[in-house]
């Protein structure tokens, strides 16, 4: 046998003592990318193969943290893909607007900087007060990060372009105030945000809602666990709800591309249909 | 470590894919790598070429153009066809699964770069083994030397654009450097070759 058909064995075992001894289900991650990561990590922890980091895993919980945190990878910024937020604006908005209440799951939010930009266009179009935005993600160290609301102040500046193409209506710097380095983004912006923890491995459905935005996060899931998370988003929308993905996330290639209408293929904005 | 044409072994591996990389210079070369495939050439293609971030598909568009197969840019998931040429979105880095399909990923840069052509050529390597035909053309970085190694030690195949031919040659010349790469050949024989190879292997033995 190959060396690397023995590694993957070995990470099929890895990943099997993460997920019996701590919960944690990557055995529904997309593979390539977890093995790439796996071994990145392999290469510094002082361990010559994968199986020998079984046994640190199973006994060290400290090892497992360490290693977890190469595997919720968490690259977001603020107001990403800004044509996603100028179509959510124009398309979206004016229907959130016939509900009298407006509630939006944001899955898989990492540390908030997108949820901050949601809150910001929601601010901006008047349907703010009247929505509420539940951002949950499985990683507890990227939602506390969110929770907190403070970035780099130089990375702010740089999203200002964002900001503008997005469609920003005011001054980006109206919702940060910085000191030196560091900024915390307004506490208005927060005070319709409810952030909490959520696993789509291993959870349930979040309530009802009209609006479900999950960006770059299925890229990291085998088909098998996406479309678990269809499953959850397709339960827990309203007829005529919201569905958007990120940008090279295409329905077309999921089970679900039929319960859907596409509302801006660019955007990945979907509506989901009436019936079944 | 430059072979000459009829010196070169016969094709004796069933080829599954063509993993291309390519940086500053890249595009004139790989434009020409492909222009030598004709419509009825079998094998997938899939190339990585540093982008700049706000490249938006004008690459892939371009690579359409000169191109005789169809070109995209994939989206997450996407099934790896025969005859396709398959090019990663700028801001993204681009994988292969071993069932075939095409994956997408957000995580760090590597070498500076994302896409990086080491994350698609050690991915390609893992996924197809000796079936990968790898290949290096212009560049300023050494992105793509650590990848060649992982497919060369898997029993792939791998060439390099000639160095003085590239409009860059530093990155093609630190693959050579590696020891890894088979074949150092310039763009037009590049195309030549992956016919040899590719087209026919596919053609006789597979189908």
């Amino acid at each position: 046998m190959k060396t690397n058909e023995i590694e993957h064995i070995e990470i099929d075992l890895l990943l099997e003592a993460i997920y019996r001894r701590y919960g944690y289900d990557f055995r529904s991650y997309a593979r390539a990318s977890i093995e790439r990561r796996i071994r990145q990590f392999l290469s510094g922890s002082g361990c010559a193969s994968v199986s020998e980091m079984i046994p640190k895993v199973l006994h060290d919980e400290e090892f497992f943290t360490r290693l977890a945190r190469y595997f919720s990878i968490s690259v977001t910024e603020m107001f990403r893909d800004p044509l996603v937020y100028r179509a959510v604006r124009e398309k979206v908005v004016p229907l959130l607007r016939t509900w009298p209440h407006v509630k939006i799951w944001h899955a898989g939010c990492a540390t908030g900087e997108e949820v901050y930009s949601l809150a910001i266009v929601l601010k901006e179009e008047g349907l703010y007060e009247r929505a509420t935005i539940y951002a949950t993600d499985f990683s507890d160290v990227a939602l506390e990060r969110a929770r907190e609301g403070i970035y780099e102040t130089a990375k702010l500046r740089e999203a200002t372009r964002n900001y503008q193409q997005a469609g920003g209506k005011a001054s980006f710097s109206e919702y940060y105030h910085a000191r030196y380095e560091a900024a915390a983004m307004d506490g208005s912006l927060k005070e319709r945000v409810v952030f909490s923890s959520h696993n789509l491995a291993s959870d349930s459905v979040f309530g009802e809602m009209h609006l479900v935005f999950c960006r770059n996060v299925f890229i990291y899931f085998k088909r098998d666990l996406q479309h678990r998370a269809l499953g959850l988003f397709t339960e827990s929308l309203v007829h005529g709800g919201f569905l958007c993905l990120g940008a090279k996330e295409d329905l077309r290639f999921t089970d679900f591309r039929d319960r859907y209408e596409i509302v801006d293929d660019k955007a990945r904005i979907y509506k989901k249909k009436d019936g079944p | 470590m430059r072979t000459k044409e009829a010196q070169r072994p016969p094709c004796s591996v069933r080829r599954e894919a063509v993993v291309m990389g390519g940086s500053a210079g890249g595009f004139p070369a790989l434009t020409a790598i492909l222009s030598g495939l004709s419509p009825d050439f079998l094998l997938p293609v899939l190339v990585v070429q540093h982008l700049h971030p706000g490249d938006e598909g004008l690459f892939a568009q371009h690579l359409a153009r000169a191109a005789r197969l169809p070109v995209s840019e994939p989206c997450d998931k996407e099934r790896i066809e025969r005859g396709h040429v398959y090019t990663a979105p700028a801001n993204y880095h681009m994988l292969v699964e071993r069932d075939g399909t095409i994956a997408l990923s957000l995580e760090a840069r590597v070498n500076w770069s994302r896409p990086s052509i080491d994350v698609l050529f050690e991915s390609a390597a893992l996924a197809w083994g000796e079936g990968v035909i790898a290949i290096i053309v212009s560049g300023a970085s050494d992105d793509g030397a650590r990848g060649m190694r992982a497919i060369k030690a898997a029993g792939g195949l791998t060439i390099a654009q000639e160095p003085a031919t590239a409009e860059y040659p530093f990155m093609p010349q630190a693959a050579i450097d590696t020891g890894a790469v088979d074949e150092v050949l310039p763009v037009e024989a590049i195309g030549r070759r992956l016919v040899e190879c590719g087209g026919w292997q596919v053609k006789n033995c597979r189908l």
